[in-house]
């Protein structure tokens, strides 16, 4: 398996505060990494240094393979000017091509092509025409998805996918990044608060805390003391 | 019927039907993405700072444009500043900026003496508008039309989804800081026409009652054009057959207007409901 990103002994300080030290972790192809941790524990500052928006004060993020930060497809979490935006499906699910376009200002046939393909992929052709402000949470989930896969197609990051899903429809979630990571290879990264579903998806665990994080894979994870913590029951 | 051509045989009609157009065009345009980002309040906030601007700057004898241009474009940048910076609340430091500008630009005036040109820009005058600004006006037109068509892309990701558009590689402060720019270009030119207290409206309603109806991102800017160059020759019809203020006016009919689109907007919605939850218990079922 090829390796796509490199973390190598990095630390990250906000406002003057160091949030994360000394971690090291990889990711390679077809991965599925969740990344847990307590509120504060720096999910969000690691997750801007993988977009390449914040450098870390030490150590370095290595993007290995051709992987560039502007292709990894993201799905940030939802702003509330958002839940009333007037944009069909097609107009967002198509502004994830943008990082293709450069300095030319409008959008190919081949761009157009790409985005109806991923509607496709993900199951909302049917709302194609649809205002994203009259979808339902999951729908909009979707929608994003879809925007992200124009974006990158070897690598998603998931910033907390199923905040404020129902729970049927926060599995239909989980099952959908499933399929794309198992049938299409898709790696994913995924930043998440569900322990439990992070241990029954993902084939590998990062959890944040401070200077003693956890990287391994998931089975490790569950015998490892952080594991054992919230697995003391013995789920698998 | 009104006699259209007798009104705009008057020069200063003319040139105030010219230059409003394009003024209420850019700021459709721009009121758009404004309202959609939350940033409605800068537009007020550099009203009152272009009040102030050129208050102080015709009592000190400087032409009032050229001078309170760059004020204001500065100011502009300054409260997209405060804006993206969440330790001190934006809609507290818009609000103090613009009563500070007001009462700077007023004590000025009256320290010389409030002359008629003060009065206009407070309130607006469809007699003001000279022709040397109506280049101007010309001039800004061009420079929000090209901007607005070649960038509209972007414009549209830095507006839904900030986030993302940073990450995916957008540079969103660039275009954050070039809407700031072109909004107070059109605030300052709108001014002389709309008045301090109204050109805000210039760059809001024209979106908001756009979003009533249209589904689009794209048919939401179009029609908010639409609407706001009628609204603007239905307003300054009025103010010239029934001697009311021009801004006033024209916010009225907006005011209007906006009322009839929310109530065919909530008709809309509901139609909409309807017809979406047998689509998704049909595509469910299949």
């Amino acid at each position: 398996m090829e390796e796509l990103i490199k973390c190598e002994s990095i630390s990250f300080s906000y406002e003057n505060t160091g949030v994360l030290k000394n971690l090291s972790f990889t990711v390679c192809s077809g991965d599925y990494l969740c990344i847990v941790g307590e509120n504060g524990s720096g999910k969000s500052t690691l997750t801007k240094g993988l977009l390449g928006l914040k450098a870390p004060a030490e150590g370095k993020i290595v993007k290995c393979n051709g992987l560039r930060s502007s292709e990894i497809g993201y799905l940030p979490q939802q702003t509330p000017a958002q839940k009333d935006f007037p944009a069909s499906v097609f107009e967002v699910v198509l502004s994830g091509r943008l990082n293709s376009r450069g300095f030319r200002p409008f959008y190919s046939k081949n761009d157009k092509k790409i985005a109806h393909d991923n509607i496709k992929r993900l199951g909302i052709e049917d709302i194609l025409h649809r205002s994203y402000r009259d979808l339902s949470g999951g729908q909009q989930q979707r929608v994003l998805l879809a925007r992200a896969l124009c974006a990158g197609k070897k690598m998603l990051l998931l910033d907390e996918p199923v905040t404020g899903l129902d729970p049927i429809v926060t599995e239909e979630m989980y099952k959908l990044i499933m399929e794309l990571n198992k049938k299409e290879k898709i790696t994913i990264i995924m930043v998440s608060h569900d322990i439990s579903a992070a241990v029954k998806y993902a084939t590998h665990i990062l959890h944040l805390n401070f200077e003693n994080s956890f990287f391994g894979k998931t089975k490790e994870y569950i015998n490892s003391p952080m594991g054992k913590y919230f697995f003391s029951d013995g789920i698998k | 019927m009104f006699d259209f051509i007798e009104i705009f045989q008057h020069g200063f009609m003319l040139r105030a039907l010219i230059g409003g157009v394009l003024i209420s065009l850019c700021a459709a345009l721009l009121g758009v993405s404004l309202v959609l980002k939350r940033y409605s309040m800068i537009g007020d906030g550099l009203s009152h700072v272009g009040f102030g601007a050129l208050a102080i700057g015709s009592s000190a004898g400087f032409a009032p444009l050229e001078f309170s241009i760059p004020i204001v474009v500065f100011s502009a940048f300054f409260l997209l500043r405060i804006s993206e910076n969440s330790k001190i609340k934006g809609d507290a430091a818009i609000a103090l900026i613009s009563t500070g500008a007001l009462a700077a630009g007023i004590t000025a005036a009256s320290a010389t003496g409030i002359n008629t040109d003060i009065d206009n820009y407070l309130f607006g005058s469809i007699l003001s508008l000279s022709k040397s600004d109506l280049i101007i006006c010309i001039v800004i037109f061009l420079i929000v039309m090209i901007m607005f068509v070649l960038f509209y892309n972007k414009i549209f990701a830095v507006t839904f989804d900030e986030s993302f558009a940073k990450a995916t590689g957008t540079r969103a402060g660039i275009y954050n800081m070039l809407i700031a720019l072109l909004t107070a270009l059109t605030v300052v030119i709108g001014m002389k026409l709309m008045g301090t207290l109204l050109i805000s409206s210039l760059i809001i309603f024209p979106a908001i009652i756009s979003m009533r109806i249209c589904k689009r991102f794209k048919t939401v800017i179009i029609t908010s054009a639409i609407v706001s160059i009628t609204d603007f020759i239905t307003g300054l019809i009025i103010s010239y057959y029934y001697s009311t203020p021009t801004g006033a006016s024209i916010v009225l009919v907006n005011l209007t207007v906006l009322i009839v689109f929310i109530i065919i907007g909530s008709i809309n919605d509901r139609i909409n409901e309807k017809k979406y939850i047998k689509e998704d218990v049909s595509s469910k079922n299949s």
